[in-house]
């Protein structure tokens, strides 16, 4: 990051990033959700005892997910996994999921 | 920023530094015919990979999976074959449910890359064009650091099981026909090998199967290592526990050689015969992704960029799954696998569509070990992308372990085998 004109457009997409206007921003919810499809299934769209997430109200898994990390709802894993993630990638992830089609 | 600064001094283009300033969808100069992945290896990583670009660039990206392999036969799980409580046909599945993704397959094997020509050539004698490539060759085996190993006939003798398919049938035989009172020598590499829980899972399966039906027989376990590697609480409590009599595990036992018609194996100072030997020899990336100067992390596996997990060595090659160096505490597994492949495909389909490449990456893990048939442990952690050391740090306070064996895990472990084959192969 030595050129001047490179850490002005870092700068620049810092900026629109944290406005929330980056495109790689649009795809957080997409992305985090897919790091739960490997016990969830593809979209929430489970295949086993482990619930599906697809078309669940977003508030809902938000605060479940809330609920795991605080340690107010008991689990296996899921208070380790939910540590990992920022608020703001639980809110992209469950609106990922409310968005899809029920299994 | 990286890559997107990368990707700016490379091409020049407005279009992209555009992009990355203000999410401009689209390219421009898109070719008519679309942009070209092919991806070599249909393991977690590669059908993953596969799957995922289709997927996330609704269709745009062409893409040819390139498998030598008919079906896919599961590694984790595959303990439980030697065990007696699945059988291998439980852990095979087929690749036609990646033709509705319209993804291309080739079975076949890649066999060299002209990264100047960006074409990969097959042994059929197949050459296909390629914008960037993504290996998932997974592991190939040292034989040279085990002498007596080195023919195809002594392999035959003296099993690894450690790529689940004939090798893991063939070890159950060996232990079926094992008379009672006999003992089963495996012997552990340093890490870092492919699933670091995977052989002391193994040994519990072993003698799981002993508790039941050959009371008789034990298991010792050879490990290079100067300790268990993972989950080291919840296996030593199970060998001192149920399988008290059972188990013996030895550390610090580097292995020099094999003694194959005696079932022996040569460590420093002494031998250790089996009835039944498995050695899993030392490990290092598949034979594609070490050409190229790819194999930059000892010579052994390959240095990526975790935002794209491009090669730091070659443009436009990628590389995931057990093939790549580890960033810290990130294990070889099929479930890291996965999340190596989803990272990629993202940044692979934002460079070929003009789209910007994520600069906060997070990826999990979870591995499930089967400490008998019905109960079950895990570790979990999760990785974030750290800008400053340009590595993935596994987040502070996330992840941990099992407080012990649990039936309820067995239950989520048989999901997360269901739902992850799902996810890379339908």
């Amino acid at each position: 990051m030595n050129h001047p004109l490179l850490r002005a457009l870092a700068g620049l997409a810092l900026l629109v990033a944290a406005d929330g206007a980056g495109a790689a921003d649009a795809n957080i919810g997409r992305d985090v959700a897919a790091n739960c499809a490997t016990c969830h299934g593809t979209d929430g769209k489970s295949r086993g005892v482990v619930p599906s997430l697809a078309g669940q109200d977003k508030a809902y898994i938000v605060q479940q997910v809330k609920d795991f990390r605080d340690g107010k709802r008991p689990s296996t894993i899921m208070q380790q996994l939910a540590k990992g993630y920022t608020d703001a990638e639980i809110d992209a992830a469950a609106a990922h999921f409310a968005a899809q089609k029920p299994n | 920023m990286r890559q997107s600064r990368r990707e700016f001094l490379r091409t020049g283009s407005a279009a992209i530094a555009a992009a990355a300033l203000g999410g401009i969808g689209g390219c421009a100069s898109m070719p008519d015919k679309g942009p070209r992945v092919v991806v070599v290896g249909g393991g977690f990583a590669g059908a993953t990979a596969a799957k995922y670009v289709r997927k996330w660039s609704d269709g745009k990206v062409a893409v040819t999976l390139v498998e030598r392999g008919s079906t896919f036969v599961s590694c984790p799980l595959s303990n439980l074959v030697l065990g007696g409580s699945r059988q291998i046909a439980d852990l095979t599945v087929a690749y036609d449910g990646l033709d509705k993704w319209g993804v291309r397959r080739a079975t076949d094997e890649a066999m060299a890359i002209d990264p100047a020509a960006r074409t990969v050539r097959l042994s059929g004698g197949t050459t296909l064009p390629y914008d960037r490539l993504i290996l998932a060759p997974g592991v190939d085996f040292m034989w040279d650091a085990i002498p007596a190993l080195a023919s195809r006939d002594a392999q035959e003798k003296i099993l690894h099981a450690w790529k689940a398919g004939a090798q893991t049938v063939a070890l159950r035989r060996q232990l079926e026909a094992m008379p009672d009172g006999g003992v089963f020598v495996m012997h552990i590499p340093k890490a870092p090998y492919r699933c670091p829980p995977g052989p002391y899972e193994r040994a519990c399966q072993v003698a799981f199967y002993f508790s039941t039906q050959k009371k008789k027989s034990k298991v010792i376990i050879l490990d290079a290592n100067d300790d268990v590697v993972s989950k080291k609480g919840l296996f030593t409590a199970a060998w001192n526990g149920r399988y008290k009599g059972y188990v013996e595990y030895r550390p610090n036992s580097g292995l020099v050689d094999v003694d194959v018609a005696a079932r022996s194996a040569k460590l420093d100072f002494d031998s250790v015969k089996g009835d039944v030997l498995n050695i899993i020899p030392p490990q290092h990336a598949g034979g594609i992704a070490r050409a190229l100067g790819m194999a930059n992390a000892n010579g052994r596996f390959c240095q990526v960029d975790f935002l794209s997990f491009e090669s730091t060595a070659q443009r436009n090659i990628h590389v995931v799954g057990d093939a790549t160096q580890n960033a810290q505490l990130m294990p070889k597994s099929g479930h890291m696998a996965n999340q190596h492949a989803k990272v990629c495909a993202a940044a692979v389909v934002a460079l070929l569509t003009g789209g910007e490449v994520n600069q906060t990456p997070v990826i999990a893990n979870t591995c499930y070990s089967y400490i008998d048939d019905k109960e079950v442990v895990h570790v979990a952690s999760v990785h974030r992308y750290d800008a400053e050391k340009k590595t993935m740090s596994v987040v502070t306070g996330s992840g941990g372990l099992s407080p012990g064996p649990s039936v309820q895990e067995a239950l989520y472990a048989d999901a997360w085998a269901k739902n992850i084959w799902a996810d890379m192969l339908t």
